[in-house]
């Protein structure tokens, strides 16, 4: 096992913070602000990076990504962030076209390595306010968000987030306010040598109002500048996100989230986000991960903190070669008559493997909770593995709970019937991938967002299955 | 067309087809009878090349090519075409891109370029007229939710828009009411050309009645016992299998 001083990154995170502490940027932090990242970066220094031996990464080893020394990106003194941007820009406007949903009308806000490029942002609707976190966090209306950490308990990379985050977007959506046309945020990853990038978003949507978000996540040529190359013209570079969202629902507003994760090779993604729903609120999430990426690991926490709220969660995970996903979600019903509903299907292909968590808690208190649960499987190739896990846990009396979850193969009867047809075997399973597929993709609601991903899926399959 | 020679089988070690001999020609309908597990439809699964089938001892030959070394969607691809007994069902695979998939991959088979959209639409419209099939159903997920007869019919559909030089049409009568036997006939015969041939597989005599055969067959125990004309079938209706039975028994080589 790693010790924390093996691992190059933790020493680079720790000289970070003390660069962080005796700059100039603490200065004009607020003291509570700067007591979060103090406590938040003890925290890590307790927890350090997560191991096996960690209930919540059991079946997730990142001690071989681990091995590589990445630099701090985005604060005084490290290297990244913004300054990058000029020296890539052609990649990332590559990226932010793959990026693209055709047909889709939205408002396009780009990130770069968490950055916000404003000068691309084009009018925004009305009622909708968008600042960049360092712009939030001066604001004392809104620094409370930064101050506070997302819940106090945090290890890992989420107290590495609270302890170094430097940059991110601030969402602000009025009392209700009802804009006609979606944001689409397209996060655009890029470094030209290894770099750590650790942004930190916030949407708080108030009473009433309703907002939809597309977010893209792709990297631009990570690891294809000049100085990334070894000597045979490989681009070695690698770039480690670590990000944070806190999503507010206010009471009766409804928040339409979906996320479609297409990042390059030599990315590896943490993605940490959680949503805080009051009264009466509606939240859907939908989550498309396609391969690429070395590791994907996301954290989805639904904390439900008042009653009657509605909740939906969909996921899909396309894995290829040796890629890594782990989907951990928790739906936390803490109070009573809450619904929730979450469908998570995977397609584990090559050498690849998946991960599924879903933990649903209800509280003494969450009485007539609804809390429904399904994750099921389609594992292509002999040396694909999949391990999936519900757990629920249930301290009220008067509720509906059910999960199941599957692990399956191909039905060989279809794909008879399909071959007798005159359909390839590949094809036929390209057929069969994209139907197992279906029950998530018709979820999402908005048509040309659905057509994205299915294309998305098709690009992928089929690929040599075995 | 087709020309099984000696044809032996089995699945999962216990032998189903045990030397059938038959010719089919172009033009010409053949139906096969057969009590239950006399091999009828393992006899339609060896000819479109379902894998745990395994053909020990035979040969058969279509349009003069070594059928049983293609894989099953070369066969189909070459013009072989089963109408499954039990269609399966496939949800979110769409019924008309499903086609679309199947057409395309033969027609590049054949040499021909793929049907642009327009002249797709155009043939599944006649297709569909031609064997009364639900324009809705076209649009749904393969199968899914469909009725006994929907699914026999659309099987019906599916070979009117594939065009095949043999169909083998594994007891498409049974779980038909008599409108949609009538229905399906009528479609087949329809279908019927110089150029093509069938091979109707069924336990009772009542669709040929609507599909009139060339030429009847008894399978009997994995072999074909007996051969003849439409009258066969009508002997078989009105006398059972059982006197064939014994005839096969009493003509069974001993050992």
């Amino acid at each position: 096992m790693m010790t924390p001083q093996d691992i190059p990154l933790y020493e680079e995170v720790v000289n970070g913070f003390n660069r962080l502490s005796a700059a100039d940027a603490l200065g004009r932090e607020s003291s509570d602000l700067r007591r979060t990242r103090q406590s938040a970066f003890e925290r890590f220094r307790e927890s350090g990076f997560p191991t096996i031996k960690n209930e919540d990464w059991k079946y997730t080893n990142i001690a071989r990504w681990l091995k590589d020394e990445y630099a701090l990106g985005g604060i005084p003194g490290g290297s990244g962030g913004a300054a990058a941007y000029g020296a890539v820009a052609e990649n990332v406007r590559a990226a932010v076209e793959r990026a693209r949903v055709a047909e889709l009308d939205a408002y396009i806000v780009l990130l770069v390595n968490g950055v916000w490029q404003k000068e691309d942002a084009g009018g925004l609707p009305k009622g909708v306010e968008l600042l960049t976190v360092a712009e939030a966090r001066q604001d004392p209306a809104l620094s409370g968000y930064f101050e506070r950490p997302a819940d106090g308990r945090e290890r890992y990379f989420a107290a590495l987030n609270t302890a170094l985050f430097s940059d991110g977007l601030f969402i602000r959506v009025d009392a209700g306010a009802l804009p006609a046309k979606p944001l689409h945020i397209i996060h655009v990853f890029t470094a030209d040598h290894n770099l750590l990038v650790q942004p930190r978003h916030v949407w708080v949507v108030n009473r009433q109002a309703e907002l939809k978000v597309i977010e893209s996540v792709v990297t631009a040529g990570v690891g294809t500048g000049a100085e990334a190359a070894d000597d045979k013209g490989q681009a070695t570079a690698k770039i480690w996100v670590n990000s944070l969202t806190e999503i507010i629902v206010h009471s009766d507003a409804k928040v339409d989230h979906t996320v479609v994760q297409t990042p390059g090779e030599r990315t590896r993604l943490v993605q940490h986000t959680t949503v805080r729903q009051k009264r009466q609120s509606l939240y859907n999430n939908y989550n498309f991960t396609f391969p690429g990426a070395d590791l994907v690991r996301n954290d989805l926490q639904i904390r439900l903190e008042e009653d009657h709220t509605e909740t939906h969660l969909y996921g899909l995970y396309l894995a290829a070669g040796q890629q890594l996903v782990d989907n951990h979600t928790l739906v936390d019903h803490q109070k009573p008559a809450c619904f929730s509903n979450e469908l998570y299907k995977g397609v584990l292909l090559e050498q690849s493997t998946g991960v599924f968590n879903g933990k649903v808690y209800v509280h003494r208190d969450a009485q007539k909770t609804n809390a429904f649960q399904q994750n099921n499987n389609l594992v292509i190739s002999k040396k694909a593995t999949i391990d999936s896990k519900p757990e629920l846990e249930i301290f009220a009396d008067d509720v509906k709970c059910s999960h199941g979850s599957t692990v399956g193969q191909f039905s060989e009867e279809a794909l008879f019937y399909l071959r007798a047809r005159g359909i390839s075997e590949d094809t036929a399973k390209g057929l069969l991938i994209n139907a197992f597929a279906f029950d998530v993709t018709e979820k999402i609601k908005t048509a040309a967002v659905e057509a994205h991903v299915n294309q998305l899926i098709s690009q992928h399959i089929p690929l040599t299955h075995a | 067309m087709l020309i099984i020679k000696n044809l032996h089988a089995e699945v999962e070690g216990k032998q189903i087809l045990k030397g059938i001999n038959l010719t089919v020609g172009a033009g010409e309908v053949h139906a096969i009878m057969g009590p239950n597990g006399s091999g009828k439809s393992s006899l339609a699964s060896v000819l479109a090349g379902k894998e745990n089938y395994e053909v020990t001892e035979g040969e058969v030959i279509f349009q003069g090519k070594n059928l049983l070394e293609m894989s099953p969607e070369v066969r189909a691809r070459e013009g072989v075409f089963l109408a499954f007994q039990y269609p399966i069902e496939i949800p979110g695979v769409s019924n008309i891109n499903f086609l679309k998939t199947a057409l395309a991959e033969i027609r590049t088979h054949k040499g021909l370029p793929p049907l642009d959209a327009k002249e797709f639409l155009r043939l599944s419209k006649e297709k569909q007229k031609l064997v009364e099939f639900d324009a809705k159903l076209v649009n749904r997920s393969l199968n899914e939710g469909f009725s006994g007869g929907e699914k026999k019919r659309n099987e019906i559909f599916q070979l009117a828009m594939l065009e095949p030089a043999l169909s083998i049409l594994d007891e498409t009568d049974s779980g038909l009411d008599i409108d949609a036997l009538r229905i399906v006939s009528k479609g087949v015969n329809k279908l019927r050309s110089a150029n093509n041939a069938f091979i109707i597989i069924t336990h009772y005599q009542r669709l040929l009645e609507y599909i009139v055969p060339d030429f009847v067959h008894v399978l009997y125990n994995g072999r074909i016992v007996k051969s003849g004309t439409k009258e066969l079938a009508l002997e078989l209706e009105e006398k059972g299998y059982d006197w064939l039975k014994e005839e096969a028994h009493e003509n069974a080589p001993t050992i």
